[in-house]
């Protein structure tokens, strides 16, 4: 199977949030109770039920005003610490060159969240009783992209600012878009880049960013997080079919307690 | 528009002015894109507030609101100074060489043009006129120089508008002016194209009309009318708001924009008299001399075998127009309980209406009201808003379900003028109902009352050809009864028969005076005996500049850019931009190649605005009720005084001193408001404040305000403020932002600040629509509401 990836310019989204919109409709996400906290942005954070969204943010540079749209989102790295540190399988480097998940292997240990060098996933509590979780990030539409369909967001965006298909293409438009920003007309950015191309072994989804990453709030050395997995991963290896055993127990016997509650709850 | 959205795509410089395009039509952004793209196209916005528009753009220029004449003006006069206007093209395309009256003036200290009567506020227009030869041909000063010329006294009027006076009035940084207009001025070279594209920040304004007009004289300076990339483009709000303007939804027109007849016309033959233009010029098409086979053929379409010729076709069945019945009048009539009874159609004026306060009081003096829309909106729901109490009203209220787009077919129009027909998806939810059916039961159940109980004046009510049997009308049938279909055998001159009875016409050119023909819209001639051609969906384009001529149809006659032969050189018919020529003429074949030309012509032979009795285009535009050339004035509310003359609002517009409708005081109220729509909000919110993804994203009222005015008042982003005009109050969340900062207007601090109108006090997300705030004030020619410049007053909750 092809490599595929996913472009956002940032040159050109206008941060109508369509792709916001969309994502929730396909992934039938529900609509959160929001309140405007003196910006556009909402919902306030990504969530279970936002896997996507734009971040709004001013600054004022040599005088002129400058309004940056964000589209935070997983970046399916191929070098991927949540995909090292899982320990169910339920994040896994799809072939297609994404990080496809699993939600029924997920047990909920969170080390994905925590070890995510952009902070992406987060946890929802599928039952309160027993306290159980599951990751949830953006999948890259997996059911779309693996049945031939381009992600939602990119179906949807109106300024053609997300684009998706075969890596190389992908990567030759990203550089050349970089390129002609750099050389620009009247609005001509110097600190135009690509961002993403090689970083954790080439995300899954890159940015055309007018200006420099941090602008953006995007790590300028996001690698750091793989010394920490790879570190956390020494301290566990000779654990190795242990740690998976005990993923195994643990997860067993969650099932246990959690029958146990619902039925004792179903006979109250 | 005069050209469409894909044309875009081809221009060099593009000025988003009166509109936040990338807000409200964020689908058109893949066309902005693809002009920088492939063009390496300049885009400007011009906006009181940093926009999402701003946020793209290559220049920004902040404007005050309400200053789009000053800042346009002064462009004028950049542009006039400094030569860089398409010469050829305004001495062979527009009115720039013509003579005026000598009698014509304007005198600069009052702001007048001549013939003013203040004690009626209009004009008389008497002397607003061509001087004319011995044929009654307008005469012409090719060289320009003539004193009284349109160009000289074009040069005259604008020379006031100087940088440091307009940026003075406009509140714009002197360098932001002269970047934006070098930037736009280059589009006057020949092969370079400028496109405006604007919406209600230029519309709604007393003087919304002339601001458009200004538009439209740069356009023309710049020879930017008529070529690919270029244009005077509308954005229009809904899908189909260009379609119900073609169908006559304002007062002032029937279909196809014919005139509606006035008290004056006491017969078809002084109708035809009054309203079809002559030209003596021979080189004039003057296209509206067709005007009476339109008219005919409308009374045959609706009046059927009871118009003939002896009773002038049911002329007299026409209601005649005799005042003013745009929405501020009905209102104030319902508020002074003149009219009873209304029937609102996809409209919620409760929350859209200018000084909704105002408006919601006026339902309360109907006897009854019908509602028929998708939701609970405010307007149905006007009899249990906060603060009345049920009982004290006595209006009887129905409202009846509708179905949605995707629940009924038929066609629509978008900005661009393309008729695109579509299919029903679903079936309509619960009771819901599409509109025409809801509009046939209505119109059968009055026809039987009048059948069978008589009234005054039942002719035009029984006449009426009304055969859409007794449920849903079928929508193509209605189709093929706008588009127009031969009464008789159609002959031509030698007597062959070129359409049968009972088929339908290939186009306009084919309607006839004499009765023999019927037509609902002229313009509308899309389902001919090759059937609907709203269904066609070729999406190959063979133009190289986009026009998709097989994509749908096109009023009028596919043509996809209207005065397209103002995209040529007057004498060979060469392209003026060769890259993107949109009609190009073959000198072998001796026929024009390209999109559908403004008459088939050889170049050289007529001239190109063919629905002008000049055949050019006007500079000076006498056909407007406030002037000629665009003249600055204030708001009805403004902090500041008119800076150019002694005359501080446009003169003409209709006041309306009337109960519930203060004009706000400077002192009281010095920060100046503007009124506008979020890309996750639809109109009056109707369509989008039930639905919990879009709430989610704007579940509130936001007052965007400067951080200078926000320290001013002790406010912090995130608080609660309140924000009065003399006409209401809003609550709302402050928005502190940077991207909004104070004018700098003739030396004095004057703060701005914006809020959506989108809320109501129904749906999910509710809140004060910013109407309340707005005046009962509209434009001098449209009536469309000031809504965009009013001042008020804003405080910590």
């Amino acid at each position: 199977m092809a490599q595929v990836a996913m472009l956002i310019d940032l040159s050109k989204c206008m941060g109508c949030r369509a792709c916001q919109v969309a994502c929730k409709e396909w992934n039938d996400l529900e609509a959160e109770t929001t309140k405007n906290r003196g910006t556009y942005e909402n919902p306030p954070d990504l969530s279970p039920n936002t896997w996507t969204r734009i971040r709004f943010q001013e600054d004022v540079e040599n005088g002129e005003v400058r309004w940056r749209f964000f589209k935070e989102q997983c970046l399916h790295c191929t070098n991927a610490p949540c995909v090292a540190v899982c320990p169910t399988g339920a994040l896994k480097n799809h072939a297609m060159g994404f990080v496809s998940y699993e939600e029924e292997l997920c047990n909920g240990c969170a080390y994905c969240a925590n070890f995510c060098p952009f902070g992406i996933p987060r946890m929802k509590v599928v039952n309160r009783l027993t306290g159980e979780a599951k990751a949830t990030k953006c999948t890259l539409c997996q059911d779309r992209v693996t049945n031939g369909y381009i992600p939602v967001c990119a179906k949807t965006c109106p300024a053609d600012a997300i684009s998706f298909g075969d890596r190389e293409t992908i990567l030759a438009k990203g550089r050349k878009r970089v390129e002609k920003l750099r050389a620009g007309g009247s609005r001509r950015f110097p600190d135009a880049n690509l961002y993403g191309a090689d970083v954790l072994g080439g995300l899954g989804v890159m940015y055309v960013l007018p200006e420099k990453p941090e602008k953006y709030g995007l790590p300028t050395n996001p690698e750091s997080a793989l010394t920490v997995v790879s570190a956390w991963k020494e301290i566990i290896q000779p654990l190795g079919q242990l740690a998976l055993g005990v993923g195994v127990v643990s997860i067993a016997l969650n099932w246990v307690v959690t029958r146990r509650r619902v039925t004792e709850e179903q006979e109250a | 528009m005069t050209n469409h959205w894909i044309d875009i795509g081809n221009a060099d410089v593009i000025m988003i002015i009166g509109s936040n395009a990338a807000e409200n039509h964020p689908c058109c952004w893949k066309w902005v894109e693809r002009a920088r793209e492939k063009n390496g196209a300049i885009l400007i916005s011009v906006d009181p507030r940093f926009t999402r528009t701003s946020s793209i753009a290559d220049i920004y220029a902040p404007l005050r609101s309400g200053t789009d004449i000053a800042f346009i003006g002064g462009m004028i006069n950049y542009i006039l100074e400094n030569e860089l206007y398409h010469k050829e093209y305004v001495v062979e395309y527009t009115n720039a060489p013509f003579l005026i009256n000598p009698d014509f003036r304007f005198d600069p200290e009052t702001g007048l043009f001549s013939g003013y009567d203040p004690e009626r506020r209009q004009y008389d227009r008497s002397t607003w006129t061509y001087q004319v030869d011995e044929n009654g041909v307008p005469l012409r000063d090719k060289t320009l120089q003539h004193p009284n010329c349109v160009f000289q006294l074009l040069k005259r009027h604008y020379s006031r508008y100087d940088l440091d006076t307009v940026s003075r009035i406009t509140g714009t940084p002197k360098e932001k002016l002269i970047e934006v207009y070098e930037a736009y001025a280059q589009t006057g070279k020949p092969g370079k194209a400028g496109t405006i594209m604007y919406a209600m920040g230029a519309t709604q304004h007393t003087y919304g009309t002339q601001n458009v007009r200004a538009y439209a004289i740069l356009q023309l300076l710049l020879g930017n009318i008529g070529v690919a990339g270029g244009g005077v483009n509308a954005l229009r709000g809904l899908h189909n708001v260009q379609g119900s303007t073609d169908m006559c939804l304002l007062f002032h027109i029937l279909p196809g924009y014919l005139k509606t007849p006035i008290e004056k016309d006491q017969s078809l033959a002084q109708h035809l008299e009054r309203v079809t233009p002559k030209s003596n010029d021979p080189q004039s098409v003057n296209w509206w001399k067709n005007y009476p086979k339109y008219m005919v053929s409308l009374l045959k379409a609706w009046f059927g075998d009871a118009a003939t010729k002896e009773n002038d076709f049911g002329f007299n069945w026409l209601p005649k127009n005799s005042g003013n019945y745009s929405h501020i009048s009905l209102f104030e009539a319902m508020f002074n309980g003149v009219i009873k009874g209304l029937i609102v159609f996809g409209q919620n004026p409760a929350v859209g209406g200018p000084n909704a306060n105002k408006e919601r009081k006026a339902l309360e003096k109907l006897d009854w009201m019908v509602v028929i829309d998708l939701w609970h909106t405010e307007t149905a729901n006007f009899w249990r808003r906060p603060g009345v109490n049920p009982a004290d009203i006595k209006t009887e209220v129905f409202l009846l379900p509708a179905a949605s787009f995707v629940e009924r077919e038929g066609s629509v129009t978008n900005s661009g003028r393309w008729l695109q027909w579509r299919w029903k998806a679903i079936e309509p939810v619960g009771d819901a109902k599409p509109d025409m059916w809801i509009t046939n039961q209505i119109m059968r159940e009055i026809r039987r009352l009048y059948r069978t109980e008589g009234g005054t004046f039942p002719e035009p009510i029984l006449n009426l050809t009304w055969d859409y049997g007794d449920g849903l009308p079928d929508a193509e049938e209605v189709a093929r009864e706008i588009s127009g279909r031969a009464l008789v055998d159609l002959k031509d001159k030698d007597g062959k028969v070129i359409v049968k009875a009972g088929q339908q016409l290939k186009n306009f050119t084919q309607l006839r005076d004499d009765g023999s023909t019927a037509c609902g819209n002229w313009l509308y001639n899309y389902f001919t005996e090759e059937g609907n051609l709203a269904k066609r969906r070729d999406p190959v384009d063979r133009s190289g500049i986009g026009l998709y001529s097989n994509w749908g149809w096109n009023w009028p006659v596919n043509r996809r850019i209207i005065y397209n032969r103002a995209s040529v050189h007057p004498v060979t018919g060469e392209p003026w931009d060769k890259e993107h020529p949109v009609i190009r003429w073959d000198p072998v074949a001796k026929k024009w190649v390209g999109d559908v030309p403004d008459g088939g012509a050889p170049p050289g032979t007529i001239l190109p605005f063919i629905m002008k009795p000049e055949g050019v285009a006007r500079i000076f535009g006498f056909g407007r009720t406030d002037g000629p050339f665009p003249e600055h004035y204030e708001p009805w509310e403004s902090p500041v005084r008119n800076l150019l003359s002694k005359t501080q609002i446009n003169p003409v517009f209709k006041l309306w001193e009337t109960e519930m409708n203060p004009r706000g005081d400077p002192d009281r109220y010095p920060i100046i408001a503007t009124t506008y729509r979020v890309t996750e909000h639809m109109q009056a919110g109707g369509m989008s404040r039930y639905l919990p993804w879009l709430v989610e994203l704007q579940p509130e009222v936001f007052v965007e305000m400067s951080e200078e005015l926000a320290a001013e008042k002790g406010i912090k982003s995130g608080d609660q403020v309140i924000v009065e005009s003399a006409r209401g109050q809003v609550r709302g969340v402050a928005l502190v932002t940077k991207r909004l900062k104070p004018f700098k207007v003739n030396g004095q601090i004057v703060h701005e600040i914006g809020l959506p109108w989108h809320y109501g006090f129904m749906g999910l997300a509710t809140g004060n629509s910013a109407n309340l705030l707005t005046p009962h004030v509209g434009d001098a020619n449209t009536m469309i509401p000031e809504f965009k410049a009013f001042l008020c007053d804003v405080r910590k909750a």
